[in-house]
């Protein structure tokens, strides 16, 4: 029962964003730069929670994230652009495209462990951008031209089901699975679970996110090219999950709304914006190392009378 | 079909180190045998050989009459062999029900895609794990720590869930590396009732591998004794006790000074 009414908890709060989000872009209160600085959100609320699967359940240390989100976005320019499918279905097939290239990296590099796995997932996203860079069909090193179809009701589905998608695998036999391998892979291995499965499943669906966050990217700017996909991308992502706390879902989405709204306003100081920024991450993993929220969720403080209650 | 595991000849070699040779073992079902040896003498190593976390390099080891070598630990896990850690390995930020929820995983059949649509058989399975998860807790009276996360127990509740984790995996054969280390007396008193008591609830086979020698001497029907890597003993406890060539190794003072 308690789960039913938290579903209906999430899906009543964000029909509720939604709604205010819609009326405030509809009325003109929010203009172009800030209604695009909410699609923007989404976009790094996708990619955060993504890779919290693969960093914060699953505890595999990836840093090329910006690769499948490079997938996702050419494959999805290319579907709309040239081949002229409609927007929704280049979303899925960039998510599609993206998953199959986190399978084809997953495999072979998920056998290496902590900083190894880094390295490998690093090298493996440079890999992938400089193939984009060297086609000629995507327009190479000038990159390729995208009509804007991203909207903010588009991005909300996609966030919406994003999120529901990686609570419930992580709520389930499996996501118990992934964080047995985070805490300890031997032990893990020693109960029964496939661990190299369930790190390349964890893996392949985070890259399926990501390329899903790729499809509302390339449509969102006119224009998408290599450089946006570069490892500094990659670390953008890795600061949300971090930041907010490795574990933690909430804290991912948290940060990621932080992080995109600061970076924003910062535009307009370009000469001290990379300063500023930097600080506010040094000063939060000086006073919160565990990051914003630790391993908790925003709902555990709701039940937590209870919980502290049925523990003594 | 006689033995529920035979192990062969078995061995393995780490470069020019044999750590362990030429292993030999037979237990049936139902026997609870320790295996003891000085420190390095190759006790944990042929627990992972058992395990799957080594691949022998020499031998075979045969469980229920099925070839173990080359399985991965998951595999032998899934064909009925469990074990417990030297070094407690417990899901530490995992509450202390989900960590014997982990050990369940295999047991269910739903994919991940039933877990992603919440389909029927995703709520099905996951009661059915709770409520044998529950019901695990009972047995080892860890049911009032279930929602405190498992590294906030204490250490002697630690190696009960460890054990209460490996049993949830529903072994034949229960492998214990250490299970008495760093316990007390009292509290390796209440170990032993424990493990009497899962034998015979779980009808199970019980290997450990033990330094307390009165646990050893206390409970086990048969010991086999390692040292250097080679078997040098294998016998009931009196058998062991008087063995000359495990008090050469080092049985000698430990007996003796139990008696005394």
């Amino acid at each position: 029962m308690k789960k039913v009414n938290k579903f209906w908890l999430f899906l009543i709060l964000a029909v509720l964003i939604y709604g205010i989000g819609q009326g405030l872009i509809q009325t003109g209160i929010l203009n172009a730069f800030y209604s695009n600085m909410l699609i923007l959100m989404i976009i790094n609320i996708i990619l955060a929670v993504s890779l919290h699967l693969v960093i914060g359940i699953t505890g595999q240390f990836s840093i090329g994230h910006a690769g499948f989100l490079a997938v996702g976005a050419y494959v999805s320019a290319i579907i709309t652009m040239k081949f002229e499918l409609p927007f929704v279905l280049a979303i899925i097939i960039g998510g599609i495209v993206a998953a199959l290239a986190g399978l084809l990296v997953g495999i072979p590099t998920l056998r290496l462990r902590g900083d190894y796995l880094a390295i490998a997932t690093l090298g493996f996203g440079e890999i992938i951008r400089i193939v984009f860079l060297n086609i000629e069909y995507v327009g190479g090193a000038a990159g390729m031209m995208v009509t804007n179809m991203t909207t903010w009701t588009s991005a909300f589905v996609c966030l919406i089901i994003t999120i529901l998608v990686i609570a419930n695998f992580t709520n389930s036999r499996h996501g118990r699975a992934c964080i047995a391998i985070r805490e300890n892979e031997i032990a893990a291995d020693a109960m029964g679970i496939n661990t190299t499965f369930y790190k390349v499943a964890a893996f392949a669906i985070g890259s399926f996110f990501a390329g899903i966050a790729g499809g509302l990217f390339s449509h969102n700017f006119y224009i998408i090219q290599p450089t946006n996909f570069g490892f500094l991308k990659s670390f953008d992502i890795l600061i949300f999950v971090v930041l907010g706390g490795l574990g933690s879902m909430s804290g991912s989405v948290i940060s990621a709304v932080l992080l995109t709204v600061i970076s924003t306003y910062l535009q307009q100081y370009p000469e001290t914006r990379m300063i500023i920024y930097s600080l506010v991450l040094v000063v939060v993993m000086l006073y919160r190392p565990q990051g914003l929220m630790g391993t908790r969720e925003i709902t555990d403080f709701f039940g937590k009378k209870k919980s502290v209650k049925g523990g003594n | 079909m006689g033995a529920l595991l035979e192990v062969k000849n078995a061995g393995i070699q780490f470069g020019g180190l044999k750590a362990v040779s030429g292993f030999n073992m037979e237990l049936n079902q139902g026997e609870l045998v320790g295996l003891i040896g000085p420190n390095g003498a190759g006790k944990t190593t042929s627990f992972n050989l058992l395990t799957g976390v080594y691949v022998p390099t020499e031998g075979d080891i045969l469980f229920n009459g099925k070839r173990l070598n080359g399985l991965a630990p998951y595999q032998v896990t899934r064909n009925g062999i469990s074990r417990t850690f030297q070094n407690i390995r417990l899901f530490s930020e995992l509450s202390v029900l989900d960590n014997v929820k982990v050990a369940y995983h295999s047991l269910a059949k739903h994919s991940i895609l039933s877990s992603i649509f919440r389909l029927p058989s995703h709520f099905s399975e996951e009661k059915v794990m709770e409520e044998k998860s529950l019901e695990f807790l009972k047995i080892f009276q860890l049911d009032r720590f279930k929602d405190e996360k498992a590294k906030n127990l204490p250490y002697g509740q630690q190696r009960r869930l460890e054990i209460a984790r490996a049993l949830a995996a529903s072994p034949k054969l229960l492998l214990l590396d250490e299970p008495a280390a760093g316990m007390n007396p009292q509290e390796t008193h209440e170990l032993m009732e424990l493990i009497a008591f899962i034998r015979k609830q779980f009808d199970l086979t019980i290997l450990l591998i033990e330094h307390d020698m009165a646990l050893v001497m206390g409970i086990c029907e048969r010991i086999y004794v390692l040292d250097h890597g080679q078997l040098i003993a294998a016998g009931t406890p009196d058998e062991i006790r008087n063995h000359p060539k495990v008090i050469e190794a080092y049985l000698g003072e430990e007996v003796t000074s139990d008696h005394a």
